[in-house]
């Protein structure tokens, strides 16, 4: 390495282009901060050495100073905004409505926005935040971050730390804030001094030469920041492994108890009750308003109860469970155990339970019951047994019932719509009849049927829909947010302000620099000059 | 209870007068004789902030009135949301104007939050309940931090817009003069809409349709004439004008067509009104006033825009992305959804990062960090108004 010392006996990194202890410009060295083109220096980074200005020769080198640059970071920030944007054109995947006709992406966008949508889909658009290219360019980001940072932080921290009080004079009057007056008194001299300490900043004094210095500490808010950003995209990161992130979806009905998925079986949650209130109608406050829009509802909630298996399970036998805890579980009010959370993510309203038939006559007017039987519907058995020695078989079972191509068919596994296909057998040896009953439906299969069912009594009940979350990046990404939030206040909302006073002959120069705010700056100094006769600093940039 | 909600919107109203007066006051310290625009504030300019505090005072019983009456912080719909957005528009500019002592910019601030205070009033304003995922107390810590982010950082357009008219060459017409007039245009348009929107719900105007939703046949009620009636629409009111076309059948939200006939009307009146300044002026706007900012230094307005951003970034961070994150975990499972009102806020954080990082490169000082000032703005606004009305997604209650 090419050493270069300054005439003020500091030895610098190749590179450097402002001495760190003394601030002269380094000859040779202008061009890559642009001093050669304007009288005022470029303080960024205080004219330091950096690794990505200084070498350009290996293919590390090359990446190195691709990703060291600023306008690079710029670059990878503005296309990740524009490809974020293009994700809100139409909603993702995750977002097509539940009542669209069809929720087949391949479908819905065509169906939906026409040929624009298709063409979103094919790009796939429809799930930009998941493709490999919107992950690649927020990996590039972090790679940017990092690269940047270290680029700048360990030369800015060496020069900061090694300058002096003493600076070159071409350095004071190449900043932007300078002053010379002729004559000083040591008197007024040490007014300035006493000035800047009385304004809290921290006074370095070399022979008369003085570095008044304020707020280091925030030109290293953008680096604890970085390091905050970089520790939330690992966390991103190890949330797409499934041991640190579990996402799973339960539905428990009122009264049962189920194995909550993801536990391995070691848990299991009781839905006692599930709540769905309302707003009343006739409160004073919001009645203009439900008038309006409707009911609006106050609470979904789920009384709960957390079970854990007792010792090994047996294969076969239900096992022995233990209670864990008991309690409510509430939008904005999850329920935590175990490291495990609950959240009420869901309900499904008027779930049959059980439906009560009865047989009658068919061409009996007042359909005077014969005997009735009753369907749970979480276990329907194949064949029902009256007293009076009609017997009733369960032909076929739809739970949510639908007509599909013609075709009777169940849509989901749920009792939402149930429907069957019954058979009676009356007693005696007469022929046994079939019947299709569903809510709202009785059909008859041959029409010449001499019994017929009907719908006595139905029970309803709620289920209630759960996320199960386990998610152990959660503390990474808080920690991640407060360093974020720490470096960010403590670069934006402090700044760093140097004053420089350098005696000449009789009389002193003034200098001033800071990284931002120099309306304060300039208040400090006009506060530090006043009742002497040393002249106000000129701002050169007007002038540059 | 209903006398509650009486003193709170005639304190809101006493807040909107109060602005207007402050605003002349700010106006007049432009022909202040002492030329002394950095140093002290003047006369005018002491009236001018006394009366501005007044009315941000006004302003906060109106807040703490209605909240007393409904019992949740007033900040769950679109009214409540865009009033607090003004009020916290005059609190950032209080702040800055303490900071730089700079009176001119109470004469841009003070319309700008007026503009949005009318605006939002055009919306329903009946106290609504909460729906169960906005009862938490992160409801009123999210908004009012990610509100207040977001007005310190559309101070920094307010002071782009004082340097741009102040700076661009109006001379000649060029591209950078038209680009000015369109944002002056876009604030015309603001006005247009509380002036259209004030004027036919005074006259009562009323035009019911029914239309085809969703497979549902629903009603929509038009309080302005229909230029753009629903798709495949009827009319039921007799006596009213027929819609001149159709709303396309792409537009799919709730009220879409309505929406977007007040969008045409609003866009109409704002051109009218536009046009008319013109006929008066007989030159560009940004021309026009041009000359009255002649006191105001240009690289003071250049860091009085940078250190609004400064100041109003980590505000916005925090309250827009950590605390609607933490929330979003507590109310539906996730931290982060992808739901537009979120990517629109990544989006508005990035954009103001990517600004951040440019100031670090000499070229991007005074006029380009300027316009960028401006297209931050613009993204606020797309995100408060634009994501609710168009792309509706979980916050679409609001």
């Amino acid at each position: 390495m090419n050493k270069i010392k300054c005439e003020c006996g500091h030895v610098n990194p190749e590179g450097t282009v402002l001495c760190e202890a003394c601030g002269k410009p380094v000859e040779g060295n202008q061009h890559i901060d642009g001093n050669d083109q304007r009288k005022l220096l470029n303080m960024r980074y205080d004219g330091s050495a950096r690794r990505s200005q200084t070498y350009n020769k290996s293919i590390i080198d090359k990446i190195w100073n691709f990703f060291s640059s600023v306008k690079v970071g710029v670059w990878l920030i503005v296309l990740a905004l524009a490809a974020s944007a293009i994700g809100t054109i139409f909603p993702q995947e995750q977002y097509i409505p539940a009542d669209a006709p069809s929720r087949d992406p391949s479908v819905f966008y065509e169906a939906q926005y026409g040929t624009l949508g298709q063409i979103y889909y094919q790009l796939g658009f429809h799930n930009l935040y998941e493709s490999w290219w919107y992950m690649l360019l927020i990996a590039l980001i972090g790679v940017s971050l990092v690269i940047c940072s270290i680029d700048r932080f360990v030369p800015l921290y060496k020069a900061l730390k090694m300058q002096k009080p003493k600076r070159h004079t071409t350095f004071l009057k190449r900043q932007r804030l300078f002053s010379e007056t002729e004559h000083v008194t040591a008197d007024e001299k040490d007014k300035l001094v006493s000035g800047l300490k009385k304004q809290r900043y921290k006074v370095r004094e070399e022979n008369g030469h003085v570095l008044a210095e304020k707020g280091r500490f925030s030109r290293w808010g953008p680096y604890v920041n970085h390091i905050g950003l970089i520790i939330v995209l690992i966390a991103a990161l190890l949330r797409m492994t499934p041991f640190m992130y579990l996402d799973e979806y339960v539905w428990v009905r009122e009264g049962e108890q189920t194995v909550i998925p993801g536990t391995e079986g070691e848990y299991y949650i009781k839905n006692k009750k599930f709540i769905l209130e309302t707003y009343d109608k006739n409160d004073e406050r919001f009645k203009e308003a439900i008038e309006m829009q409707g009911n609006v509802a106050k609470n979904y909630q789920t009384n709960a109860v957390i079970y854990k298996e007792k010792g090994e399970t047996v294969a076969g036998a239900d096992p022995e469970l233990e209670k864990v805890t008991e309690d409510k579980i509430r939008m904005n009010h999850p329920l935590k155990f175990a490291g495990y959370t609950l959240y009420q993510a869901g309900y499904q309203q008027n779930e049959f339970k059980s439906m009560t038939f009865k047989i009658h006559k068919t061409d009996d007017p007042d359909e005077a019951s014969l005997g009735s039987f009753t369907i749970d519907l979480t276990e329907p058995k194949d064949e029902y047994q009256l007293d009076n020695g009609f017997s009733v078989d369960v032909t076929q079972y739809y739970p949510d019932y639908e007509l599909e191509d013609e075709e009777p068919a169940s849509k989901t596994n749920f009792p939402r719509n149930p429907a069957f296909v019954l058979t009676v057998h009356p007693p005696g040896n007469e022929e046994p009849e079939m019947s299709f009953v569903g809510i709202g439906k009785n059909v008859d299969a041959t029409g010449e049927n001499d019994y017929k069912l009907g719908i006595e009594d139905f029970e309803t009940r709620y289920a209630s829909g759960l996320t199960v979350r386990r998610d152990y990046t959660l503390p990474l990404f808080i920690i991640g947010a407060v360093i974020f939030m720490i470096g960010v206040i403590q670069g934006m909302y402090w700044q760093h302000r140097r004053i420089w006073l350098h005696p000449t002959k009789e009389g002193i120069m003034v200098a001033g620099h800071t990284n931002k705010n120099w309306f304060g700056l300039k208040k400090d100094i006009e506060q530090v000059i006043a009742d002497t006769n040393v002249n106000m600093v000129d701002d050169q940039l007007d002038t540059d | 209870m209903d006398s509650l909600i009486d003193v709170s919107s005639t304190m809101l109203y006493t807040a909107f007068i109060l602005y207007l007066i402050a605003t002349f006051f700010f106006g007049a310290t432009i022909r202040d004789k002492n030329k002394s625009s950095t140093k002290g504030a003047g006369v005018s300019g002491k009236i001018g902030i006394t009366i501005t505090i007044i009315g941000f005072l006004a302003q906060i019983v109106y807040f703490i009135t209605r909240w007393m009456a409904s019992g949740h912080a007033p900040v769950s719909n679109l009214f409540e949301f865009m009033t607090f957005f003004g009020m916290a528009l005059v609190f950032a500019f209080i702040i800055l104007y303490f900071i730089y002592k700079l009176n001119i910019l109470g004469l841009f601030a003070l319309p700008v939050a007026m503009i949005v205070i009318a605006y939002a009033s055009m919306f329903p304003t009946e106290i609504a309940p909460l729906v169960p995922s906005l009862q938490s107390n992160w409801l009123y810590i999210h908004v009012t931090t990610v509100s207040l982010g977001e007005a310190i950082l559309s101070i920094s357009f307010v002071a782009g817009l004082i340097y741009l008219i102040r700076q661009i060459d109006q001379s000649v017409r060029s591209k950078r003069t038209t680009w000015l007039e369109i944002v002056l245009l876009s604030l015309f348009i603001f006005v247009g809409f509380s002036i259209i929107s004030t004027s036919f719900n005074l006259s009562g105007y009323s035009a019911e349709f029914e239309y085809s939703f969703n497979g549902e046949t629903v009603t929509t009620d038009y309080h302005l004439p229909p230029i753009a009636g629903p798709n495949e629409g009827e009319l039921l009111t007799g006596d009213r004008m027929n819609p001149l076309f159709d709303a396309p059948a792409w537009m799919k939200g709730v009220d879409a067509a309505r929406k977007f006939n007040t969008v045409i009307w609003s866009v109409l009146t704002g051109l009218v009104l536009y046009g008319l300044a013109r006929l008066i002026l007989r030159k560009r706007v940004g021309a026009a006033i041009q000359p009255f900012l002649r006191k105001a230094k240009p690289d003071m307005l250049d860091e009085i825009s940078y250190r609004a951003v400064a100041i109003g970034f980590p505000v916005f961070t925090l309250g827009g992305l950590i605390f609607a994150a933490i929330w979003a975990q507590l109310a539906w499972d996730r931290f982060w959804g992808w739901d537009p009102k979120e990517v629109w806020a990544l989006v508005t954080w990035l954009f103001y990062a990517a600004f951040l990082h440019l100031r670090l490169s000499r070229g991007w000082h005074g006029e380009k960090s300027a316009w960028l000032a401006v297209g931050g703005f613009a993204i606020i606004m797309f995100n408060l108004i634009a994501v609710n009305l168009v792309l509706a997604g979980l916050h679409s209650y609001a």
